[in-house]
């Protein structure tokens, strides 16, 4: 479980850096989980050459779910999109730095697919937006 | 027989068992599926090694014997909760197909464009969406009896619903979520008085309170084997046989049929007419065999200590701080503790509570639009059952500060 819950963790989790709403923005999305009732808004800011300028995450869920999002966040600003567009499941584990069973994989991948289904303008964070 | 509940442990082998990082595990998710005592095991085992046959149209010694036994637990399932006849015990898939059957067969008959059927608000998913399916292909009109701050159903806007005539009342014997016992004898006698048909969702009644089809007057009564110590894959629909008469079929196909035609058919008696297809035979002699085990215990019995255990979980839940439960008092629900943890969203403390074997369900337990009423996204929920002990809910009460320090 200290594995889990790294400190880190519950960090992000309590303490955010990227919880919020931009206001203009460029692209924003948002999706449940329908298993849990997890929510996710993403709201981004693109500058000329496509590179996402600001980044913010608003919701609700559990430490996993709001502490990837975060994490998502920081890794994803200064980035190109077409770079965002390619990220996947195992770049999430990679920030979380833990491993994690099937149920709590889709607490973990929430943020990503929200962000993808927004930067690609899709109606829906599908599972496979995720692979 | 007096009730130890060490000695029904022992029925119950996966109660042995330890989880991967060793810790012996603490069952507290009987509400979302109970444990299976050897008893049923060893029934459905003793099926396929000695008597598996398809039922019904054989005539030889296996067929015989296999359609003995899946209609002997029928007998059996027909007097644990007090139906007129066998004949009215339906055999299904669960609880939710039992719920299907009646809203395709009985509410496609019956049911037209402006017909009121009520609900409440503590529905579990599958008392709402089938009547929503409904509702959009037929455009029948649903009401909800609400839900006070305690968890009770509130008995005067379901008397003023009751003004409008509708055609049905189906709800929860026992909530899913707030235990909440629902006075289930009134509900259905001020339907009968307004001319409505009455179904029970008694998934959760079923397996933990002496349930009486006939004395409740229920005309529908839906329940699951599942959650009452037996399988999966099989469930009752308990109905009136003069109103399963009168209804047409459900799913079509083998064995609810009396003659077939190309172009016609006649359906079978009850039950077979609403039984398509090689049903779920071994799991209905499991059922059969559950059955025969909580009689044996005694489902009084069961109640009481399931009762005692739950006072005592609310009590010790209550003096952790940040704890609020939800749900009325003890005296007034069945074995359910749903909670939420101030600070902590309910999947981290079930995921958390798992690292020391502790099983509790976290979500919204199926029950969305409930949550939604108390403002909150999901809760974490302990439910207890004839083989839970005061022990156990220590455990819980511990596991549930250590989650309150690892988050601080």
């Amino acid at each position: 479980m200290d594995d889990l819950y790294r400190e880190v963790i519950i960090e992000h989790y309590k303490n955010p850096s990227y919880r919020g709403k931009l206001d203009p923005h460029d692209i924003s999305f948002a999706d449940n989980n329908p298993l849990c009732g997890d929510h996710i808004q993403i709201d981004l800011r693109v500058d000329a050459d496509g590179n996402v300028a600001e980044a913010r995450f608003d919701g609700h869920g559990c430490a996993i779910s709001q502490a990837s999002a975060d994490l998502l966040m920081e890794f994803i600003i200064g980035k190109p999109l077409e770079e965002v567009k390619k990220l996947n499941k195992q770049d999430i584990l990679d920030l979380l730095g833990i491993d994690l069973g099937p149920v709590r994989l889709k607490c973990a991948l929430l943020s990503l697919k929200v962000l993808k289904a927004g930067v690609y303008g899709l109606g829906e964070a599908s599972d496979d937006l995720a692979e | 027989m007096t009730f130890n509940v060490e000695q029904i442990r022992k029925d119950f082998p996966i109660l042995e068992r330890e989880t991967a990082n060793g810790k012996r595990v603490i069952y507290l998710d009987s509400t979302a599926t109970s444990q299976k005592p050897t008893q049923v095991i060893e029934a459905m085992n003793d099926y396929y090694r000695r008597s598996n046959a398809n039922i019904h149209r054989g005539v030889h010694t296996l067929a015989e014997e296999a359609t003995a036994l899946y209609e002997g637990a029928r007998e059996r399932i027909a007097k644990f909760i007090n139906a007129a006849a066998p004949r009215e015990i339906i055999y299904t898939r669960n609880t939710t197909e039992s719920i299907n059957l009646v809203a395709y067969a009985w509410g496609r008959a019956n049911l037209k464009a402006g017909d009121l059927v009520v609900l409440t608000e503590m529905e579990h998913h599958s008392n709402l969406v089938p009547w929503q399916m409904l509702q959009a292909e037929r455009g029948i009109e649903l009401e909800f009896i609400s839900v006070t701050e305690d968890g009770l159903l509130d008995l005067e806007s379901y008397k003023k619903l009751l003004e409008r005539s509708p055609k049905l009342v189906s709800f929860a014997h026992m909530s899913n979520v707030l235990g909440t016992i629902n006075p289930a004898q009134e509900i259905i006698r001020l339907a009968h008085e307004a001319g409505a048909l009455a179904l029970v969702d008694g998934a959760q009644s079923v397996p933990h309170l002496k349930v009486d089809a006939q004395a409740l007057d229920a005309d529908f009564y839906a329940f699951s084997a599942h959650k009452m110590c037996g399988p999966t894959g099989v469930g009752v629909l308990y109905g009136k046989s003069a109103l399963l008469e009168s209804m047409p079929p459900f799913l079509g196909g083998g064995d609810m049929i009396k003659e077939v035609k190309l172009r016609s058919f006649r359906p079978n008696s009850l039950p077979h007419k609403f039984e398509a297809g090689t049903p779920a035979i071994a799991e209905a002699v499991g059922l059969g065999a559950a059955v025969d085990y909580l009689t044996a215990v005694g489902m009084d019995e069961i109640a009481a200590h399931e009762h005692e255990v739950t006072a005592y979980a609310l009590e010790r839940l209550e003096e952790i701080p940040g704890v609020k439960l939800f749900g009325p008092a003890a005296n007034q629900k069945g074995g359910v503790a749903s909670f939420t943890l101030e600070g902590v969203h309910p999947h981290d403390v079930a995921q958390i509570l798992d690292q020391d074997g502790i099983a509790v369900r976290a979500g919204h337990h199926c029950a969305q639009p409930l949550h939604e009423k108390f403002g909150i996204p999901a809760t974490s929920r302990a439910s207890f059952y004839l083989y839970s002990t005061k022990e156990e809910v220590d455990l819980l009460a511990q596991g549930v500060y250590k989650v309150k320090e690892m988050f601080g």
